[in-house]
């Protein structure tokens, strides 16, 4: 029984801390983006509010709970009131099997530094990826606006199609670790990354990753100049911020998915693993705001040949590579 | 426990189905499907199949009824009045499908065919399943992926764009 009750508040106190530093990351990434854009387009981006700007993200919460919940007209109100939840939900339940350090020992006790290290700890974060799909298509179907519906549409195909090749660049990442599990996969990074052992399956990863968190290049389903806002165009206030904010969030679960499949996860010399695990979480995140500073969209159509007809046939070719490869190593 | 999870998650699975089934809005009806596949999922789950369990998710939740929206978001299809006539000639079909499947699973559950069997080790472990897949189970794979294939090269054919001058 007082085992029990022990475990139980480990597990809180895991998922308390998740949560806190996800959210403040999340946050700060909003400010961070805001800023190294600024650098980058030759201006100073947000500096008013706090030393540097660094309160910035307060008053934009506050600003955003104290604006008018509105729901469109003739819209379906509950699908449209519970899906930027649902995107908010995907991206947060993720970390509940991202390993962010070794087991540490307390009290005598090996508390594991994961909520839960499930055995299909990688099919379980696709899951998830694909409920995350609901969020952005109802959200779109539910406003009732030709402008949401549009964007409803590009980001179900572009979603659907890039996770093909998403999970397809992975199973090379399985194939060297025997498991899906996220712990055993980083366990088998500790000699080298996988960066180094499958390159082309890490060039693959960050395209379709891209494509799949709606960031710029790949921000077909809310292009401004073509479609207003895309999927959430009519949302306001809190909702947009859920919206706003889950996309922060999986910013950090891409960096956090991208450390823990390519760049060896908490792995590294000197600092402490959770040190690491950040700073690579953190690098990630930078690359793909340096991404969205100096890149341009490119047309819808061309994003979908480019992932049917050049990134599948791809990373096909590279699990049959390294397939091979592995066998040839170990015989 | 697992037997008050099971009947919670049986009794969410049937309302979603029976929901699923008398929804007039296309849109709406597939929700309700999502959601008894994410209660179908969860039950894989606690008889110890999670490996199943996860692909019941991101197979059929996550790209078959994302195809199914797709559909229905790119038909417009909107909540279409039901027309006239006597009521037990549009119910009949359905009513004869579901009494027969009902049937059937009663005698399932009667017979019991998989009491005092062990669990298959391959329910638990990705690695026990791809090896009875692809040594077991490999020529039922390799059926069943000629058969997406198939599929695949008809569907390529349906939607090829025609010679100039030929008419459909």
């Amino acid at each position: 029984m007082n085992d029990l009750l022990i475990s139980l508040v480990l597990i809180l106190v895991k998922l308390g801390l998740i949560l806190g530093v996800v959210l403040t990351m999340a946050a700060y990434l909003v400010l961070a983006e805001r800023k190294i854009l600024g650098r980058m387009q030759l201006r100073y981006g947000p500096n008013r509010i706090g030393p540097g700007g660094m309160m910035q993200p307060l008053c934009d919460v506050i600003k955003l709970l104290t604006k008018e919940d509105f729901v469109p007209d003739r819209a379906d109100k509950w699908i449209f009131l519970f899906a930027p939840g649902l995107t908010a939900l995907a991206a947060l339940l993720s970390f509940a099997v991202v390993p962010f350090s070794p087991p540490v020992t307390l009290f005598g006790r090996e508390i594991p530094m994961v909520v839960c290290d499930l055995n299909i700890g990688l099919l379980y974060i696709f899951g998830l990826s694909s409920l995350a799909v609901y969020g952005v298509v109802l959200g779109g179907w539910a406003s009732n606006s030709k402008y949401s519906l549009l964007g409803a549409l590009r980001g179900l195909a572009q979603l659907v199609s890039y996770e093909l090749a998403l999970g397809l660049a992975l199973v090379p990442v399985v194939m060297s670790a025997k498991s899906f599990s996220l712990n055993a996969i980083v366990m088998a990074q500790a000699d080298w990354p996988n960066l180094l052992r499958h390159p082309l399956a890490f060039i693959i990863f960050m395209i379709s990753i891209t494509a799949e968190s709606k960031r710029t290049p790949f921000d077909m389903p809310e292009a401004e100049n073509e479609i207003v806002a895309g999927y959430h165009t009519e949302y306001s206030g809190m909702r947009f911020g859920l919206f706003f904010v889950g996309e922060y969030i999986n910013l950090v679960v891409i960096g956090a998915m991208t450390t823990v499949f390519f760049l060896g996860g908490w792995h590294g010399p000197f600092l402490p693993p959770v040190v690491w695990f950040i700073l690579k979480v953190l690098f990630v995140a930078f690359l793909f705001i340096w991404a969205r500073g100096s890149m341009p969209r490119p047309r819808y159509d061309q994003l979908m040949h480019f992932g049917w007809k050049v990134l599948i046939p791809l990373a096909l070719l590279n699990v049959v590579l390294s397939g091979a490869i592995s066998l040839a190593v170990n015989s | 426990m697992t037997t008050v999870l099971f009947y919670i998650l049986g009794f969410i699975l049937l309302a979603a189905t029976l929901m699923c089934i008398t929804r007039r809005n296309p849109v709406h009806a597939v929700i309700y499907l999502v959601a008894g596949f994410f209660a179908l999922a969860l039950m894989f789950y606690l008889l110890g199949a999670p490996l199943v369990a996860a692909w019941e998710v991101i197979v059929y939740a996550g790209a078959i009824m994302v195809l199914f929206l797709f559909i229905i978001m790119m038909l417009g299809l909107a909540p279409q009045e039901v027309p006239e006539g006597p009521g037990w000639q549009r119910w009949l079909p359905l009513v004869l499908l579901s009494a027969s499947l009902m049937a059937c699973s009663l005698l399932i559950i009667l017979q019991d065919p998989a009491a005092g069997q062990e669990i298959p080790d391959f329910y638990l472990a990705p690695q026990a399943l791809g090896e009875a897949l692809f040594s077991r189970y490999a020529m039922a794979v390799e059926m069943v992926s000629f058969q997406l294939l198939f599929a695949t090269i008809g569907a390529f054919l349906l939607g090829r764009p025609l010679p100039k001058g030929e008419d459909q």
